[in-house]
């Protein structure tokens, strides 16, 4: 009876991620065009060799990093503020919790279309303010070299993700008794002492469980640097990199083979990470 | 909670300042665009920061738009076809879980898990050729069952929960009365699983949405695509400068409804978001 409830479910599921799955497998070891021209033969692993040795790879390897080690990061410290706060008894508490979930109920691509025209080289709202401040010099194009487009970039993400970050962290806190903050009262803790001592350890296996999450997504963004910086070479992750060879090249192959690597690359820090919380439970 | 404590006045201006801090970076950027939506061109390509002038022009220049009201009513489709067929069949498999025994439960649950992780780039060459085989390539309903990766294993591990947390007795009575399975699930559970059936069905919503990936690659023609799609192709009269204008209303369009669903659900957005990662 509860095989035939589960069945059309599992039905889908295999559809969507099992058989397209299956089928990315083989295709990484076959040279196979999209153009219809082509046509497909076994290659081996000349469409990993390809990947490995190709620089452009790496480089969005190292973008895809440093942008999830930065906005992850940013996000836990920011989240973990915005929760304790609004776990806070205050005036507009509920103001402040819907407010908080507005930037993450955007979508993405508007998102970044919003920040683009914030950071616009001559109409946009930063550069006007920070040139009438004279904190610079001349107006900057924010998203035209690396070096500024990227922090404008892990901005954006940070902006759209602390909500989430911060509303799972919310629930973790109010997962601890208040009588525990009552005692320490008692004993004459000071308000750090009992962020350090309490709270910290106590949402420490919430911050983990966002962490993973938050992790995951953050190594396979697409959405926001492909509308911010286009794809550009210098500015591609491994996403970017990967839906390119698809679309631009329409080398399956390829591309297959990407995929392919990206999924192994976040396997493995799910299990550093099921690792490490393990070992910090106990 | 904890605030109460220090009834010094600094700390409370800190507090209310950093309140304050946090309000002006959440919302600014939305208030930015909204601003910016309703200015005309000549006052928009302006450096003044404050608007001189507002108007709809804007707006009725992305409703005059051909293809972004056939984006709009694409993605009304593609959205909401998702989470129905989401929420039938997944709570009909979260039922299963949740309520009825039988072998192999744990590692489905399991597998159900790990799906709400999954990667969908990791797929996305598999997809496109399936579409492909399929004839759903550049259509509609292929963007539906792909969207099916990432709404389906949320809504079988979110339901489930919910249909968990109901006690057992409920169903027991009904059983000693002779009634099947389908009918509990019918007449008993699902009823009270009403909130869990909205907090799921709106996440999902809101996830189809704003999809862009799979739209982008998976469409073609100006007749196919969703709104996300549309608004990061947005393209002026002249290729100069991009028509930021209306840009920022046609966002405003798609955003505007999010953002009362959520001010209207807020707590059952965030019960359907924690549930989906704190019970985990």
């Amino acid at each position: 009876m509860a095989w035939w409830l589960i069945l059309p479910a599992v039905f889908v599921v295999f559809l969507v991620i099992g058989f397209p799955l299956i089928q990315v497998i083989v295709y990484s070891f076959m040279k196979i065009k999209l153009d219809g021209v082509t046509p497909p033969s076994f290659v081996g692993l000349d469409n990993y060799l390809f990947i490995f040795s190709d620089p452009d790879f790496w480089h969005s390897v190292w973008i895809t990093l440093i942008f999830t080690f930065f906005s992850v990061t940013i996000e836990c410290v920011l989240g973990l503020v915005v929760a304790l706060v609004a776990n806070s008894e205050f005036k507009g508490r509920t103001f402040l919790r819907v407010a908080v979930l507005i930037p993450w109920a955007i979508p993405t691509v508007v998102s970044s279309q919003i920040w683009r025209w914030m950071f616009n080289d001559i109409y946009g709202v930063v550069n006007i303010i920070l040139a009438n401040l004279h904190v610079i010099p001349h107006k900057l194009a924010w998203l035209a070299t690396p070096e500024t487009a990227l922090p404008v970039i892990i901005a954006v993400d940070v902006w759209k993700t602390t909500p989430f970050m911060s509303l799972l962290l919310l629930a973790g806190l109010q997962l601890i008794p208040g009588d525990l903050y009552e005692a320490a009262s008692i004993d004459g803790a000071t308000a750090l002492r009992k962020f350090f001592w309490l709270t910290l350890p106590l949402v420490t296996p919430t911050l983990l469980v966002a962490l993973i999450f938050r992790t995951l997504d953050a190594l396979r963004v697409f959405d926001i640097f492909y509308i911010m910086v286009g794809g550009q070479g210098n500015m591609a992750t491994v996403a970017v990199y990967n839906q390119q060879q698809l679309i631009a090249f329409l080398d399956a192959g390829v591309g297959s083979a990407t995929s392919l690597t990206i999924l192994v690359f976040i396997m493995i820090f799910v299990v550093i990470y099921t690792r490490f919380s393990k070992a910090s439970f106990q | 909670m904890k605030e109460q404590d220090n009834k010094s006045p600094l700390l409370r201006f800190l507090f209310y300042l950093l309140v304050a801090v946090i309000l002006v970076f959440n919302l600014f950027p939305f208030l930015y665009a909204l601003v910016s939506s309703f200015r005309p061109s000549n006052d928009l390509f302006s450096t003044d920061l404050w608007p001189k002038a507002l108007g709809l022009d804007h707006y009725q220049a992305v409703f005059r738009d051909a293809r972004f009201v056939q984006s709009l009513i694409n993605s009304i489709i593609v959205a909401g076809s998702t989470v129905l067929i989401s929420l039938a069949l997944g709570s009909l498999c979260a039922y299963a879980l949740g309520r009825l025994p039988f072998r192999y439960k744990a590692p489905v649950l399991y597998l159900v898990l790990t799906m709400t992780m999954f990667p969908q780039i990791s797929v996305l060459s598999g997809l496109f050729v399936m579409l492909k085989q399929l004839g759903l390539f550049n259509t509609r309903q292929g963007l539906v069952v792909t969207y099916l990766i990432f709404t389906m294993p949320f809504t079988i591990w979110v339901m489930t929960q919910y249909f968990r947390s109901l006690p057992k007795e409920l169903e027991e009575a009904a059983y000693v009365d002779g009634a099947s399975p389908i009918t509990v699930f019918w007449q008993i559970l699902l009823p009270l699983t009403m909130p869990g059936l909205i907090s799921t069905g709106l996440l999902a919503f809101i996830a189809a949405w704003n999809e862009f990936l799979f739209a982008l690659t998976f469409t073609v023609t100006d007749t196919m695509k969703t709104v996300p799609v549309v608004i990061s192709q947005f393209s002026g009269t002249s290729s100069f400068e991009q028509p930021w204008g209306s840009i920022m209303a046609a966002s405003m369009v798609v955003t505007i409804p999010l953002v009362i669903l959520v001010m209207i659900f807020q707590y059952r957005i965030v019960a359907g978001l924690t549930a989906g990662a704190v019970k985990g």
